[in-house]
């Protein structure tokens, strides 16, 4: 899974064109043809490479291995980890699961919604942030859990989530935001 | 072998034997949605509940292993209410029009609320999310009759090995159907309605177009024709409570004609003109492969099924120089109808109204095609599927089964036993080796009652091969060859025969291809519902039909061979290229 840290998107200041970008996921491809069971690791590994999934990478990944578009749709469309709309740069995930949701998981939910303006699957205009609400991560001791890209964050309160977010955010849009 | 008990009843069941198959092996019926015999048991439904001593909980029979020493009980107060409560919560969801819905009348669900002792709906809850998708002439999807059992994933992805539908999205969202939401339309859908045929609600029907034929009916302006597919008479009758199998092609001419219809023709007249064409078409490829070196596509492919025609457009358009480029008998006769015919009885093709009935949805599709269109005017206008006709004639007051025997009328009703097997997977290459036996070796087809016995029956891919033998004149470079031919129903074993061509695992000369399971008796407009027992008895019915015929070889109909004297010359000749022949094109798999 090197290829989601590689490619997530950092803010680099040159976006690989789409041909790069479909030329990383053919190497992918690659790798799994033929192997059982290869749509969803090429999935997770085509949204670490393109942000999201966009229609040009589920249908070559459709042509490429050989599945019908309507199956790959239908994976996608079932494992909420999978988004068909581009994210912000940094992914903020709320574990709504049993434990998480008893210790406050919604007053934290909705603390982030307030705090960046947009609600669960959005993502915020400067596409600095997305939302996303996830079914436990498997640190029930420590709820309620939430992570930031692949940090995680324990024991969160709903006052704590500016401190949280400013550690992510560009200086600039921190400045913006406060103003 | 297990042996278990199942209500009392000990029954001795193979290895690998479901709960569900050992109590029907014992005689007890255990009620089913979800289930599909030999394709899908997937438990999905839950409707197929019993108590297994022992278990903890009820459990699906159509996926529970028979073990020995079971204990089965499928009719206790447990599983009465537990069956009754699954169907309650799917009727608790399900958007169904049911008074007016199409399938009010073979209804599964319903039936199966009747059955169960459903009285009252206790549960008012959410509905399921109602989109209509009308986007293809043939199909219409309604996702808020959907009950999500899969049988149209299962028989889409594995039989047809199309892909059109899938489960998308997750839980009480999950809604059947292409990707994102897409139309029909806009996928690899090939319309040929096997989905429609295993669908048990109302969620996928053919497009209803019986209004249309009323109007065209009670316009007087309009001579209104009707065309019937072979399949049609040995299907027809399960309409009006006859067992399958049972040939009603005297009943269906009369009650055609007290409909109203202006002449009472036949798509086996046209069956008869594609053995010509086609059959000339493939002795001129080997002609020009085999004596004068030329490159040309072999083997070839039959064009007869539209559902076909989709799929090679859209999965393997590296092929169609491989298809015959021989319209359908649907469309040749729109074509013929339209033309020598109109003429014939001096009527304008635009004054003309060319009705079908097919035992297909694809058809529809067919022949809405902007291309067919040949004699000046749309050539077929509108397109019945078998249930169709069946409904039209009930709503006509008609009382099917009193209805003496009649003829169907001259020219385009006119033909022989082998335009009757088109109906049959085997009858065009059947019906074809008889005529091209003949034309090439002018001697008569010396197979046994004329049937070619290894392309026959229900396995999935046949081969035979046919030693040629006293070839004369055009074709003696044909001596002594062998040609080879296969035959495939089911999209997913014309796939496998592809496949063999491709890789040059096989070399076949000619490939005859139906869409669906069994070829036309199957189809996907056909009576509800086709297990392999009724495709089996309808096919029986074709080959009756066809014994019994005077006349069984394509070119010795005389309406056919006046057809060429009188107005198209010769098979594959310049007016025949024009009204007969069509072209393909490519499209996106995905």
């Amino acid at each position: 899974m090197s290829e989601e840290v590689k490619t997530c998107a950092c803010g680099s200041a040159e976006e690989p064109s789409e041909e790069e970008l479909i030329q990383r996921l053919d190497a992918v491809i690659g790798e799994y043809r033929g192997k059982p069971g290869a749509l969803i690791p090429v999935l997770q590994l085509a949204q670490g490479i393109f942000g999201y999934l966009p229609e040009v990478a589920l249908k070559h990944i459709a042509r490429e291995l050989r599945k019908p578009y309507s199956e790959v749709a239908g994976v996608v469309g079932f494992y909420s980890f999978f988004t068909t709309v581009p994210r912000g740069k940094h992914l903020v995930r709320i574990c709504m699961g049993t434990a998480c949701y008893v210790r406050g998981a919604v007053q934290v939910l909705d603390a982030f919604k307030k705090e960046l303006g947009i609600d669960i699957g959005g993502t915020t205009e400067d596409r600095e942030f997305s939302l996303e609400i996830a079914r436990c991560f498997g640190a029930c001791g420590l709820a309620p859990v939430i992570t930031v890209d692949d940090d995680v964050h324990h024991r969160v309160k709903p006052k704590r989530v500016n401190e949280i977010l400013a550690q992510y955010a560009d200086e600039a849009v921190l400045a913006e935001r406060s103003a | 072998m297990p042996t278990l008990t199942i209500d009392d009843i000990k029954v001795e069941v193979p290895e690998g034997t479901t709960v569900l198959q050992a109590a029907r092996q014992a005689g007890v019926k255990i009620p089913t949605l979800c289930y599909l015999d030999d394709l899908q048991s997937i438990g999905a439904c839950r409707v197929c509940l019993v108590e297994v001593e022992g278990a903890r909980t009820l459990v699906a029979s159509c996926s529970q292993p028979a073990t020995d020493g079971m204990v089965v009980k499928t009719n206790t107060g447990k599983v009465r209410d537990g069956r009754q409560m699954v169907v309650e919560l799917l009727l608790s969801e399900h958007d169904g029009d049911c008074q007016v819905c199409g399938r009010s009348a073979d209804c599964e669900l319903r039936t199966l609320a009747l059955d169960l002792g459903i009285g009252e709906l206790r549960y008012q809850g959410e509905k399921t999310f109602k989109m209509i998708d009308d986007s293809t002439p043939a199909l219409i999807r309604d996702t808020g009759k959907c009950i999500s059992c899969r049988r149209c994933v299962t028989v889409c992805n594995e039989v047809q090995q199309v892909g059109g539908l899938f489960a998308q999205g997750r839980g009480f969202a999950t809604l059947i159907g292409p990707a994102f939401s897409q139309n029909l339309s806009d996928v690899v859908c090939v319309q040929c309605g096997q989905c429609a045929a295993v669908c048990p609600v109302g969620a996928i029907q053919e497009r209803n177009q019986i209004d249309e034929v009323w109007d065209a009916l009670e316009d007087p302006t309009k001579t209104v024709i009707v065309q019937t597919a072979p399949a049609i008479r040995a299907a027809l009758g399960e309409c009006f409570d006859y067992p399958a199998g049972t040939l009603v092609t005297g009943k269906m001419v009369a009650a055609l004609r007290r409909l109203g219809f202006d002449a009472v023709f036949d798509t086996d007249f046209t069956a008869d003109l594609t053995i010509m064409e086609e059959g000339t078409e493939l002795l001129v490829r080997l002609k020009k492969a085999l004596v004068d070196g030329e490159q040309v596509a072999l083997p070839q492919f039959s064009s007869c099924s539209p559902g076909w025609i989709n799929y090679m457009e859209h999965f393997n358009p590296d092929m169609l120089d491989n298809l015959s480029t021989c319209k359908s008998p649907q469309q040749m006769f729109g074509a013929i109808a339209k033309t020598y015919y109109a003429e014939k009885i001096g009527v304008k093709p635009e004054d003309m109204v060319v009705v079908s009935v097919m035992p297909c949805t694809a058809k529809k599709y067919e022949a809405a095609r902007p291309e067919m269109n040949d004699s000046g005017v749309r050539d077929v206008d509108i397109v019945l599927t078998t249930r169709e006709l069946g409904a039209l004639i009930t709503q006509a007051g008609i009382d099917f089964r009193s209805l003496a025997d009649e003829e169907m009328d001259a020219p385009l009703g006119i033909s022989t036993g082998a335009a009757d097997i088109f109906a049959n997977t085997g009858g065009v290459m059947e019906a074809a080796l008889r005529t091209a036996w003949e034309i090439v070796t002018q001697t008569p087809f010396p197979f046994p009652n004329l049937h070619v016995a290894p392309i026959e029956g229900l396995e999935g891919v046949k081969v035979a091969t046919v030693k040629v033998e006293g070839a004369k004149g055009d074709w003696a470079f044909l001596e002594g060859a062998d040609l080879k031919v296969a035959v495939a129903h089911g999209l997913g074993n014309a796939q496998k025969v592809i496949d063999q061509v491709k890789s040059g695992e096989a070399e076949y000369h000619f490939v005859e291809v139906m869409t669906c399971p069994g070829g036309c008796i199957g189809g996907g407009g056909q009576p509800r519902f086709t297990t392999n027992e009724v495709r089996k008895a309808r096919m029986a019915a074709i080959y009756r039909e066809d014994e019994g015929r005077e006349v069984r070889k394509s070119h010795e109909n005389a309406a056919v061979c006046a057809l060429y004297e009188e107005y198209l010359g010769a098979p594959c000749g310049e007016i025949s290229h024009h009204l007969l022949h069509t072209h393909y094109f490519a499209h996106d798999r995905v």
